[in-house]
């Protein structure tokens, strides 16, 4: 199976797009991360981690759990429910600079529900989205601003992101069809 | 592989549970109960579907946690109240539940008068039926939300001492409860006058005592069940004030439990009759976490039904 | 004219008789029975294989008419009895209006008159209009026809209500049965107190309930030299109230419905939670209960095996379990039951079970039947023992369905039931060339 992406790989880019954040931001002023669930919480905290190390600042980091806001779950074809799991912004997202960070952007859908959600936290002043890899594919008008990868991939392939602290490895492989 | 879908269409009691559908329950609940503490309460998940509470008994608590817990999930909510009487003369519940039915409800919220009503309901309708209390038999949610709420305060149900004392006899509250906390390795023991103890109690693994001391004896937790005024008057004790000096939770009843110890109560409860007001409104008494839980517990069972593998999709 | 059956295992104990021979039928009489009978100007009909028994009484049946005819009428429970293999019912009086007076009782004699099937043998009620008040018209009843007094529905409301009808039925041949239950106990109960009721959170009728009311009936039974007959037994303590009751000699019988002698309380949970038709009055109940009808059939306690048919409509028991009336039918499936679960089983013979459904039952009402004597009236039953039959209540011949035997398959069925010498059933199943 094609590894797109090695641990050493996803590290510089996670390193990159902490200074294009910081570039783009001008600073860390106002500004909070939100990983959504499960994998772009960890890459959230990294880029925390990344951002701290350059500036010397906290920054905030939440976690988004989107299930309730997915247009897949009642509509036409349902399949089984997906877990749902907490959603954690420990902090207001009034008037703020909010970094979403996801691991794959594929069709756009769970961008769009995101967008849902984390606007029933409030009126952020901006929303930026990271993603550590980009497959293609949109069904919705939806783009990232910053991009770990961008892999060309057939719709019947499958991208997964394993990390770390929830998989034990740093690596992104292309699956093809089964 | 966790869970993650219960494998059932309906939620009929307890009973039917396994004990990782019941903890899929909770730790769902866990997650909607954030969405309870935002500022906007309320999800899209439910948008376009529409949930039917029929209730056929009167019920302030139960109706109105569900409508909320619906509301929440952006079901649309429609709430028919049948007065016992007016079936009586009226169509049969089958016949109002055709009825509804040819309305393409996905849920229907059942709260009724006779045991097993939910089950009849099941083999007819198409929707999902949701058992809000049937007769003396059970009232699921009633006990998910108990034990949701032991487990936020306790961290766990496993090896805990539950003591439930009140009408063990004519309440669905207690055998839900006796079910769930049984299933989930609580040690549960069960205390009343020997005239409000029901026949098996013993084989669903329970202690069985009269002895209210004892019940509560370096207890984790004390539910206290409502004693019903009717009860007096069907002969099962001699007055509520022989009662309450029998079996009331006073303080000094409670100071036999851990020090800890969460004194709870499904409500509504009868101050000075099964329950001292001091005990009701103590530092201990997590009644109203109760009612607040109940709603997110409900959200919980309402998603993962409408989610269930089996549920038909009403377009 | 005369039809011989020839070949059959002839099942016959009130004439000590079990074994091959032919029945010589002129008329609506028994001329004789015996080895290779000629066949001299008979209709020959070989029945080898196949057991000929005294015609089958069922001496507790609710046949609905007048008053309730959307569940049963005398004419389509008369049907579905011969079909099951009876060749007589007596039914109960809780009829609208009660069969307390002539009148109902000349009804329902002219409605099975005209249907010409099985007999009926009306029983009147104990109490005018069953209210527990004052005696109806016994003697009255008696004379248009009716074969036994009761209250059934309901148990005799007092002590000394029983006491009088004890007395003065005694004065008629006639036994007073009893459907035992105090009412005190039985409160608003619809399952038999248990765990299984517990669980089910469904109000409990203790067996006690039934076993207080035995108790009662069989001491004024003894007091008073009368008759009394313990209608549909379910509880343990009862029968063993009837087995003391005739070790001292007292004027006790009792009978037994198949549904008591086969299933539990256990059918209320499963296979259908709260199924309707798992619902009568006595309840199903434990596994002790269950057993104890069986042993007391297997030791010559029990007397008879009653159907306690109580057709309902689907509408009615269509219901919560709470709402739903108390019964289910019973004329269809009993000698199969008997059979399957009884005879095969090895505890009880052919002849016990002639004896438990027409010997006895005739002998408890002082009716004809439960003989093959020649000269006998010729009601017959014939048995296929080794039929292989599957209940499926569509095709119930009763005019209601609640039965909870649905789809059960049991071994052993009817073959055919004459009544009066003509055939008034034949099983389709059956070759009878």
């Amino acid at each position: 199976m094609p590894v797109v992406m090695d641990a050493e790989r996803i590290s510089r880019a996670l390193t990159r797009i902490a200074h294009e954040i910081l570039e783009h931001n001008r600073g860390l002023a106002d500004l909070a991360l939100v990983g959504v669930r499960r994998r772009g919480v960890p890459i959230a905290q990294r880029l925390a981690a990344e951002l701290t190390t350059i500036t010397r600042e906290e920054v905030a980091v939440g976690a988004l759990d989107i299930t309730l806001y997915r247009d897949d779950l009642m509509g036409a074809s349902v399949g089984l429910a997906p877990l749902v799991r907490k959603t954690e912004i420990p902090f207001s997202i009034d008037g703020r600079t909010i970094v979403l960070v996801d691991d794959v952007l594929y069709t756009g859908r769970t961008t769009r529900a995101a967008l849902d959600a984390l606007t029933d936290f409030g009126r952020p002043k901006s929303i930026q989205l990271v993603v550590l890899v980009d497959r293609g594919h949109r069904e919705l008008p939806i783009k990232a601003d910053y991009v770990g990868k961008n892999v060309p991939t057939s719709r019947q392939e499958s991208v997964q992101v394993h990390l770390r602290e929830l998989d034990g490895v740093d690596e992104v492989l292309l699956q093809g069809k089964a | 592989m966790a869970l993650t879908a219960l494998r059932q269409k309906h939620l009929l009691g307890i009973a039917d549970l396994s004990p990782d559908e019941i903890v899929l329950v909770l730790d769902t609940a866990d997650a909607m109960k954030e969405v309870g503490q935002r500022t906007i309460k309320k999800v899209p998940t439910l948008r376009g579907r529409t949930v039917i509470n029929l209730f056929f008994e009167p019920s302030t608590r139960t109706r109105t946690s569900f409508e909320i817990a619906e509301k929440r999930l952006s079901a649309d909510t429609l709430n028919v109240a049948i007065a016992s009487s007016s079936v009586v003369k009226g169509e049969t519940l089958v016949d109002t539940a055709m009825n509804l039915e040819a309305m393409s409800p996905s849920m229907i919220v059942l709260r009724h008068a006779s045991a097993g009503a939910c089950h009849l309901l099941s083999r007819i309708c198409k929707a999902s039926i949701v058992n809000a209390g049937d007769g003396m038999h059970e009232h699921p949610t009633q006990a998910l939300l108990d034990a949701f709420t032991i487990r936020e305060r306790k961290g766990r149900l496993a090896g805990l001492k539950v003591a439930i004392v009140g009408d063990l006899l004519h309440s669905r509250v207690l055998r839900s409860n006796v079910l769930l906390l049984t299933k989930l390795g609580a040690e549960v023991w069960v205390c009343a006058p020997a005239t409000l103890i029901p026949p098996g109690l013993p084989q669903m693994g329970v202690r069985v005592t009269t002895r209210v001391d004892e019940a509560v004896a370096g207890a984790d937790v004390i539910m206290m069940l409502r004693i019903q005024l009717e009860r007096m008057q069907g002969g099962f004790f001699p007055s509520l004030r022989e009662y309450f000096t029998t079996f009331g939770m006073t303080e000094a009843r409670v100071a036999r439990a851990k020090p800890d110890v969460i004194i709870m109560h499904p409500g509504p409860i009868n101050r000075g009759v099964e329950i001292a007001s001091e005990v009701a409104d103590g530092a201990h008494s997590v009644i109203l976490d109760q009612v607040a839980n109940g709603v997110a517990v409900r959200m919980a069972v309402l998603y993962l039904l409408a989610g269930g593998a089996d549920n038909e999709t009403v377009a | 004219m005369k039809r011989l059956l020839k070949g059959g295992r002839v099942v016959d104990p009130a004439n000590g008789r079990d074994g091959i021979f032919d029945v010589l039928i002129d008329g609506d009489r028994i001329a004789e029975v015996g080895a290779s009978l000629s066949a001299d100007g008979a209709e020959v009909m070989p029945v080898a294989g196949l057991v000929i028994c005294p015609g089958f009484i069922d001496m507790h049946v609710h046949l609905r008419e007048p008053g309730q005819e959307h569940k049963e009428t005398v004419a389509t429970g008369t049907a579905a009895a011969v079909a099951g293999g009876f060749t007589a019912v007596a039914c109960m009086p809780n009829t609208r209006p009660v069969n307390d007076n002539a009148g109902v009782t000349q009804l329902i004699l002219q409605k099975a008159a005209d249907a010409n099937l099985a007999r009926v043998y009306p029983i009147g009620a104990v109490s005018r209009g069953q209210k527990g008040e004052e005696l109806a018209d016994i003697a009255e009843l008696k004379a248009a026809g009716c074969v036994a007094v009761t209250d059934d529905g309901l148990p005799v409301a007092t002590a000394i209500l029983a006491r009088r009808a004890l007395e003065y039925t005694s004065m008629f041949d006639m036994p007073m049965i009893e459907h035992c239950e105090d009412p005190s106990l039985k409160g608003d109960g619809v399952a038999h107190e248990g765990p299984v009721a517990a669980s089910l959170g469904l109000r409990g009728i203790p067996g006690a309930a039934e076993a207080i009311t035995a108790g009662r009936d069989i001491l004024l039974a003894e007091m008073t030299g009368g008759h009394v007959h313990i209608a549909h037994m379910s509880a343990w303590t009862t029968i063993e109230a009837v087995r003391q009751g005739k070790s001292r000699g007292v004027k006790v019988t009792c009978e037994v419905c198949p549904h008591h002698f086969t299933l539990t309380d256990d059918m209320l949970a499963a296979p259908i939670a709260y199924d309707t038709n798992t619902k009568m009055n006595p309840p199903l109940r434990a596994a002790r209960d269950r057993d104890a009808m069986i042993a007391g059939i297997a030791d010559g306690t029990v007397d008879a095996i009653a159907t306690d048919h109580a057709p309902h409509h689907y509408d009615e028991k269509n219901v919560e379990f709470d709402r739903a009336p108390f019964g289910i039918v019973g004329l269809e499936t009993a000698v199969s039951i008997t059979l399957d679960r009884l005879v095969h089983t090895g505890v009880i013979t052919l002849s016990r079970m002639v004896e438990l459904m027409s010997v006895n039952p005739s002998r408890i009402l002082h009716v004809p039947g439960g003989s093959l004597a020649a000269g006998a009236v010729a009601d017959i039953t014939i048995l296929a023992p080794d039929l292989q039959v599957t209940i499926d209540k569509t095709r119930l011949v009763s005019k209601s369905k609640n039965t909870p035997y649905h789809g059960w398959s049991f071994t052993g069925g009817v073959a055919a039931t004459i009544v009066g010498g003509r055939t008034v059933y034949s099983n389709p199943a059956v070759k009878l060339t």
